[in-house]
């Protein structure tokens, strides 16, 4: 097992960036969605805006509310990206093509997204503002609830692979994606990578006709930003991570090489994420824990007893 | 002129009862708009509104109005009894159809009445307002304190003596220790709304929602408090959207307030001019042609079904669903664009005119209309399946903040929100008003009178106005679209070159606008959000001597606590979406 260091600080760079396209493509994809042009000024399709963008953001006026806890207030936003970026270290983009290949990626993925719940919540709990306070609670309740489901409902894929390792889960795939004997584990997965991501429908931590902007409602400038390249990257990464345990990862026809075909697959999932903030109501914040509680947490549970017995059956 | 006068007591209705039984405390007045109006004294009055509500035969429920009139300036005031300031109540019955007015009279040195806060719980902001605009006491009222204007306001506004204009003022001047003072009277202390901090076992948060908030539509604040999510009690606040609309038509002549009333409920756009100029009209005595009214019902409509566009796109919007209000604001777009092409304005195109409307409709204009109406109900149907039929929306909304037609009434809801309850009354039906009775169309009603029946109703309602314009289209009148009445259109050219007398006519119509008898009159319509009632006093004036001007959506907001309690702070957007209200409409 060793370390690419030579893949961190390409990653690094292309994460931050994948953010940062993404913030323009969203709003390009919403605005056809949406009957509307979206941002189409600044270079060819706009994607100078992205640019203006970070420069805006760069420049804004560093504010820090007086009866904020100021060294929680300002480590938060870093920790939600830092967290992420870890995140990114056990994705294998193309055969060879990792961080670290470790034999535990899975849950060093778990540990990683638990750790970005801390950021959420301690910006809110740092604002000292009421909106901040709920948005920060429901995160807490919302992201440590979807944890569970997140983590069963990828167990079917561990038990079919017998490893943990994410080279390895992708190379299983070659002859059927996970996604067919696993179709429940993905729905479930995809459920709770949304509201990991705590991206619209399951935004409630800073649903912002209720809170304002929830958790995040007294940052601004780069502090705001941090928090905004901190919900994309986790986008990104979700994706990636779906890609990754249920759709084959790399792999692909060989008119493409590898690396593309992940990218694609990423892609397509990233336009669904969009397509469903465009598409649909927020749930209200009890009614998501109960959709948790009492749908996901059985399906993740039929579907790990399921998959077990039939692994066990076809070992004889 | 229709001056008043004490006549005997050949009364029929609601005021033949009341003579009846409370005679001789009890005075008939007469007025042009044909509502049973009657003064009574001051000890009597919660007799009479008791017997009003609860003991007569098909009582009246609704408390419609309340406000109050200066009277110390006023001049013509025949067969009425002498009072410095009048406080008026107007009450609907829906069982009989029928309207009635009880008017106290109040001396100067002796400002106060009781309150009907037990009798209607709808008073209590009306009786506010009172105090607030006229500095009249109301006892027994739980909790009289100003509501539209800010609380270290001196004086009170729609007295006479009250300058109207800032011009008539010293310069204003906002020292940091007035500004201190202003922002501490405005702090939410919980114990001031009647709100306890804590119980047995919690402490209550209070999280202060408005005035800058992105679900209250405007600015509109609204004390909560929290258990948890849950609400234990809402308070709203209101006034941050006072412009004083009532005073300025005191100083306006009779034309040109019109296009202040399109800004009352400013989604509403010439829905506003409606209820002003009819009542003007019944005064004067003007019969407005054929033409005019068809005119005036089709852009009515084109305002409903805008007002209502918005309205359903910013519902899906507060509970959570981003897209619908951008096609639904594309829609409206090009409505607006029709109503630019016949109007030249857009929202506010104060387009009516005291005896018909501003121009005639140019030259092929039905053509752009026809291609909208064709093609809006496709999208109609799109947007059931997007936003009605989606089951998230529907668990957002279903069994939210409802309430039963007597409780809607008891509060004062009428127009869509009345009918989500299930009660069928429409004005247009029931009381058909400038020409609605030659139109096909129906009345959509709801059963539950929940978030999303309140919802469902406006969406049928966009329907039956498309067919109401289409209707109109087919069959547009011709003639004059405005009425040849000397106080509303200048004598034609050709004659005011011939004699003296019609010139003399002209310049003074031009230059002081037409002067109108002296009367009352109230008209009611069926507005975008409710009902809207404009009542006018013209004291043989100019300009009006009080215009009251009475909005759906005021009542409408009072009884957000009520039915929001024990809910969650999503489920209070998602009321404050479905009730509709716009805050110029309730502060005025």
């Amino acid at each position: 097992m060793e370390v690419g260091f030579i893949m961190i600080l390409p990653l690094v760079v292309g994460a931050m960036l994948g953010a940062l396209v993404l913030v323009w493509w969203e709003r390009r994809l919403l605005g056809f969605l949406q009957d509307r042009l979206g941002p189409n000024r600044l270079g060819p399709f706009g994607v100078g805006q992205m640019v203006a963008d970070l420069i805006k953001l760069i420049t804004k006026h560093d504010w820090v509310p007086p009866f904020a806890d100021r060294l929680v207030f300002t480590l938060a936003p870093v920790a939600i990206v830092a967290a992420m970026l870890m995140g990114f270290a056990i994705v294998p983009f193309a055969p060879g093509w990792h961080i670290i290949d470790l034999n535990i990626g899975l849950l060093f993925f778990l540990a990683m997204t638990s750790l970005a719940v801390y950021g959420v919540l301690l910006a809110g709990l740092a604002s000292n503002n009421k909106y901040s306070l709920l948005g920060g609670l429901r995160a807490a309740a919302q992201m440590v609830t979807y944890e569970v489901f997140m983590g069963l409902s990828i167990m079917g894929v561990v038990i079919l692979t017998g490893s943990f390792n994410m080279s390895e889960i992708v190379r299983a795939q070659e002859d059927l994606w996970f996604f067919i004997p696993q179709v429940l584990g993905f729905v479930v997965f995809l459920i709770a990578g949304i509201a990991e991501a705590h991206r619209a429908p399951f935004d409630l931590p800073e649903a912002e006709h209720e809170l304002v902007a929830g958790f995040h409602t007294e940052y601004s400038g780069m502090k705001f930003a941090l928090v905004m390249v901190g919900e994309y990257l986790s986008v990104i990464l979700t994706s990636a991570i779906i890609v990754t345990l249920f759709f084959g990862g790399w792999l692909g026809p060989d008119f493409l090489p590898p690396i593309i075909w992940f990218s694609l697959k990423t892609g397509l999932f990233i336009c669904f994420f969009v397509l469903l903030r465009a598409a649909i109501p927020r749930p209200r914040y009890d009614q998501l824990m109960s959709l948790g509680w009492k749908i996901l947490l059985p399906i993740t549970l039929v579907n790990l007893l399921v998959t077990g017995a039939v692994v066990l059956l076809a070992k004889g | 002129m229709s001056e008043l006068a004490q006549q005997p007591t050949t009364r029929t209705g609601v005021a033949a009862e009341l003579m009846a039984r409370f005679e001789p405390e009890c005075l008939y007045q007469e007025t042009v708009d044909g509502i049973a109006t009657l003064w009574v004294s001051r000890n009597r009055l919660l007799d009479v509104m008791r017997y009003l509500k609860h003991e007569i035969d098909k009582p009246f429920p609704l408390l419609f109005d309340l406000s109050a009139i200066d009277e110390r300036l006023r001049e013509h005031r025949a067969g009425q009894p002498a009072s410095d300031f009048t406080v008026f109540y107007h009450l609907i019955s829906l069982e009989r159809n029928e309207d009635v007015r009880i008017k106290v009279a109040l001396a100067d040195d002796d400002l106060s009445l009781p309150t009907l806060t037990s009798v209607w719980p709808a008073a209590n902001w009306y009786e506010r307002e009172v105090f607030d605009m006229f500095g009249i006491d109301v006892i027994g009222h739980p909790n009289l304190f100003r509501i539209l204007t800010p609380p270290l306001w001196e004086g009170h506004p729609l007295r006479k003596e009250h300058p109207a204009r800032a011009t008539e003022m010293d310069p204003y001047e906002m020292s940091p220790e007035i500004k201190h003072e202003q922002q501490e009277a405005l702090r939410f202390v919980p114990e001031q709304w009647g709100m306890s901090t804590e119980a047995k076992h919690t402490d209550f948060m209070f999280l202060n929602l408005g005035p800058n908030h992105p679900s209250v539509h405007g600015v509109f604040r609204i004390a909560l408090q929290l258990d948890g999510e849950v609400l234990v009690d809402a308070v709203p606040d209101i006034g941050y959207h006072h412009r004083g609309a009532e005073k300025m038509a005191e100083r306006q002549s009779w034309h040109t307030f019109i296009p202040y009333t399109d800004r009352i409920d400013y989604l509403g756009g010439v829905m506003n001019n409606m209820p002003y100029v009819m009542a003007v009209e019944k005064m004067a005595g003007i019969e407005v042609p054929d033409r005019a009214k068809v005119i005036r019902i089709m852009l009515a409509e084109m305002f409903r079904i805008s007002s209502h566009l918005l309205f359903f796109g910013t519902f899906a919007q507060d509970v959570g669903q981003m897209s619908p209000v951008l096609y639904m604001f594309a829609d409206r777009e090009r409505l607006f664009s029709n109503i630019e092409a016949i109007t030249g304005g857009r929202m506010h195109p104060m387009w009516f005119r005291i005896g018909g409307v501003a121009q005639d409709l140019p030259d092929g204009w039905d053509t752009m209309l026809r291609d909208w109406l064709d093609y809006m109900p496709k999208r109609l149907d799109e947007y059931d399946s997007v936003s009605m039929n989606n089951s998230i929306l529907k668990q957002r909304t279903v069994g939210i903040g409802p309430y039963n037609t007597q409780e809607g009434l008891e509060w004062g809801v009428t127009g869509p929100n009345l009918r989500a309850t299930g009660s069928d009354w429409d004005l247009r039906k029931k009381r058909p008003y400038g020409g609605y009775d030659q139109f096909d169309f129906e009345i959509p009603v709801a059963a539950n009178g929940d978030c999303y029946d309140r919802c469902w109703v406006r969406v049928q309602e966009i329907r039956q106005s498309l067919r109401i314009i289409r209707q109109c289209l087919d069959n547009m009148p011709s003639g004059p679209y405005k009425a040849i009445h000397p106080q509303t259109t200048p004598p034609l050219r050709e004659r005011t070159m011939e004699d003296i007398e019609t010139l003399i006519q002209h310049f003074l119509n031009v230059s002081w606008g037409p002067v109108i008898p002296s009367s009352e009159c109230s008209v009611n319509i069926e507005a975008t959000k409710g009902w809207n009632s404009y009542y006018l006093i013209s004291d043989g004036g100019t300009g009006s001597y009080r215009t009251r001007i009475r909005t759906p959506s005021f009542p409408h907001l009072q009884m957000i606590p009520l039915i929001s309690r024990g809910f969650m702070i999503a489920d209070l957007i998602a009321i404050i979406a479905s009730i509709d209200f716009v805050m110029a409409d309730v502060d005025r």
